[in-house]
């Protein structure tokens, strides 16, 4: 029982983390319908840049918690999304227009080139980061002395994440960017002849959606403490994984999915074994795309003739 | 050709499509007038949708200029981006087969339509999220724009339906309004009438002059139901096979004789060669002898 306990919360964690990134991949699927393969780099890259403004910080004298950890949120936030911009002017705009696979082989070269980037500007080596947030609750102990905490920095990314995806429902249901989005969404020509303005609303897209992965980077640096140039590989496939499973083009169901592959992956390496939690977060995936191949929450496209 | 007196809005010059070697639009020129329905008709296949494409920034014309006239203009519109076409130059359009939001409600469709409004309003969505009051005041005004049209179309019982699962005749008024809500100053309705019954298309003819004579703006209509371009048009463009064969108000246009030619074809006596037509009275003369 406590055991579990202690699995939910990891779980947890995990999964909200996945769901930040997953929403990326669901906007820019759900607006534009390709896979932005470059999306788990950005989310590295989000890593990357918290580590180097936290050394900054410290470096410059700005250690107390809560200003330094809003600092580096701004920081790696402002960086990605410079990132998401100019990766979708560069390497996606030119080829609107092209045939379906044209993006998306365009986005696996443009993460093969960040990756890339990254490791030779900033070296292959991991990059350990020293624990930022310590401590937490005991909630439980077992006789045998198994002890179940969540630590402060659990309770911040779950609240985090939250208020993140709180606010980014409210976004895309009642603001003017994300009615315009929506539109986008379903017949782009028309949005157009309406005014809005189609390109300037797809770059925004983009740029949400990495600011988003920024702020899963940041978690993920303080979480594990230590970064690679290759972790977005990895994250980048399990977040489109959540995105596909809660059904992607849906943003709830990116959530949802997030949350799951977190849960599964926490318990799968619980209770079975840990070397094989990929596979068992793949064959989900796979038994998904199977007997439900809109995803959870995704609804069925129907194409008129 | 007769010409209509007006205040010049579209002045549409030698526009010329050409999509390699068909010529879809031929040395087309017209003016459209302010405060009035231009109505643009011909048999099918005579470029009328070819032209709205070209108006709306979907194609770009191979010869021709295209000026609309208003305050802040002239815009050429050749010249500006499909989506600065209704945000600037303010034409706004709707299409032969329906295109709507079909995901969104009723009334969001016509908030959309707003964007531009709203978008700064909001300073690109900061102040959206906030909900500031300059934002909350603007969205309550986009609304109440949009009850007002919804309103018009009678269709405010079903504002808060779903845009796809609206009948058919009520998604036609309803693209209408939503481009009304763009606050153009240029309407172009391909084929509005299309689909719907007597009734509906007596209400739609209504409609038209109410957006002619209360909004004031200029309305460009292509339309096959003449009941409805005869009785509510100030003014008539024909065109068949992409040039312009008549232009003037309806009854001149219901009487021209290059117009009922194009629709009805030639009297066929004239074009009879002679030795067929002295054989005519006796092909006459062996059907009637049994």
């Amino acid at each position: 029982m406590e055991y579990f306990v202690q699995q939910l919360i990891n779980g947890l964690t995990l999964g909200a983390i996945y769901g930040l990134i997953a929403i990326g991949y669901t906007m820019v699927y759900g607006i534009i319908g390709m896979i932005n393969f470059a999306h788990g780099e950005i989310y590295m890259i989000g890593a990357f840049i918290a580590v180097i403004s936290f050394i900054v910080l410290g470096a410059a004298g700005i250690t107390w918690v809560p200003v330094m950890l809003m600092l580096v949120l701004i920081i790696s936030m402002v960086f990605t999304s410079i990132y998401g911009w100019t990766i979708e002017r560069l390497a996606y705009r030119p080829l609107r227009g092209s045939f379906r696979l044209a993006p998306l082989i365009s986005a696996i070269g443009m993460s093969i080139f960040l990756q890339n980037y990254v490791q030779l500007v900033q070296g292959a080596r991991v990059k350990p980061m020293p624990p930022v947030i310590q401590g937490g609750f005991v909630i439980m102990e077992r006789a045998d002395g198994f002890v179940v905490s969540l630590s402060y920095l659990q309770i911040l990314i779950i609240v985090l994440t939250t208020v993140l995806m709180v606010g980014f429902t409210g976004l895309i249901t009642r603001t003017e960017l994300g009615r315009a989005q929506r539109a986008c969404e379903q017949d782009k020509t028309m949005a157009g002849l309406l005014g809005v303005n189609v390109d300037r609303t797809i770059s925004l897209t983009f740029v949400l959606g990495a600011a988003l992965a920024a702020v899963a980077g940041v978690m993920v640096t303080m979480y594990y403490g230590v970064i690679d140039f290759f972790i977005g590989f990895l994250a980048g496939v399990k977040a489109f994984t959540a995105a596909v499973l809660g059904g992607i083009g849906s943003l709830p169901g990116a959530m949802l999915g997030g949350l799951l592959i977190g849960l599964i992956e926490a318990f799968w390496s619980a209770y079975f074994s840990i070397e094989y939690k990929d596979v068992a977060t793949f064959a989900i995936l796979v038994l998904v795309l199977i007997f439900r191949p809109t995803g959870l929450l995704g609804k069925p496209e129907i194409e008129k003739v | 050709m007769t010409a209509v007196p007006g205040i010049p809005l579209l002045e549409v010059e030698h526009l010329t499509m050409r999509f390699g070697g068909l010529v879809a639009v031929n040395d087309v020129s017209f003016t459209a007038m302010e405060r009035q329905i231009t109505a643009i008709i011909g048999p099918n296949g005579a470029g009328k949708t070819t032209m709205f494409n070209c108006l709306t920034g979907f194609y770009s014309p191979t010869v021709g200029r295209l000026t609309l006239h208003r305050t802040g203009g002239p815009f050429l519109l050749e010249r500006l981006e499909a989506f600065r076409i209704s945000q600037q130059a303010g034409v706004a359009r709707t299409f032969q087969n329906i295109r709507l939001f079909a995901h969104m409600s009723v009334l969001e469709n016509l908030v959309v339509a707003q964007h531009n409004k709203l978008m700064k309003a909001s300073a690109f969505t900061v102040a959206g999220l906030l909900g500031l009051p300059s934002y909350r005041k603007a969205e309550k005004q986009a609304v109440e724009l949009a009850r007002y049209w919804l309103d018009k179309v009678k269709l405010t019982k079903f504002a808060d339906w779903e845009a796809g699962n609206l009948p058919y005749g009520a998604q036609r008024r309803l693209e209408i309004a939503r481009a009304m809500c763009t606050e153009p100053v240029l309407l172009c309705l391909d084929e509005p009438a299309a689909g719907l019954n007597p009734r509906e298309s007596g209400d739609l003819s209504e409609l038209l002059i109410h957006i002619r004579e209360e909004e004031k703006i200029g309305v460009l209509l292509i339309e096959h139901d003449m009941s409805v371009v005869m009785s509510i048009s100030d003014h008539v463009v024909v065109l068949d096979y992409g040039r312009k064969i008549s232009d003037g108000t309806p009854a001149f246009v219901k009487t021209d004789p290059t117009v009922i030619r194009a629709y009805l074809g030639e009297e066929e006596d004239e074009e009879l060669p002679p030795e067929v037509k002295q054989d005519l009275p006796e092909v006459a003369e062996r059907e009637e002898a049994p």
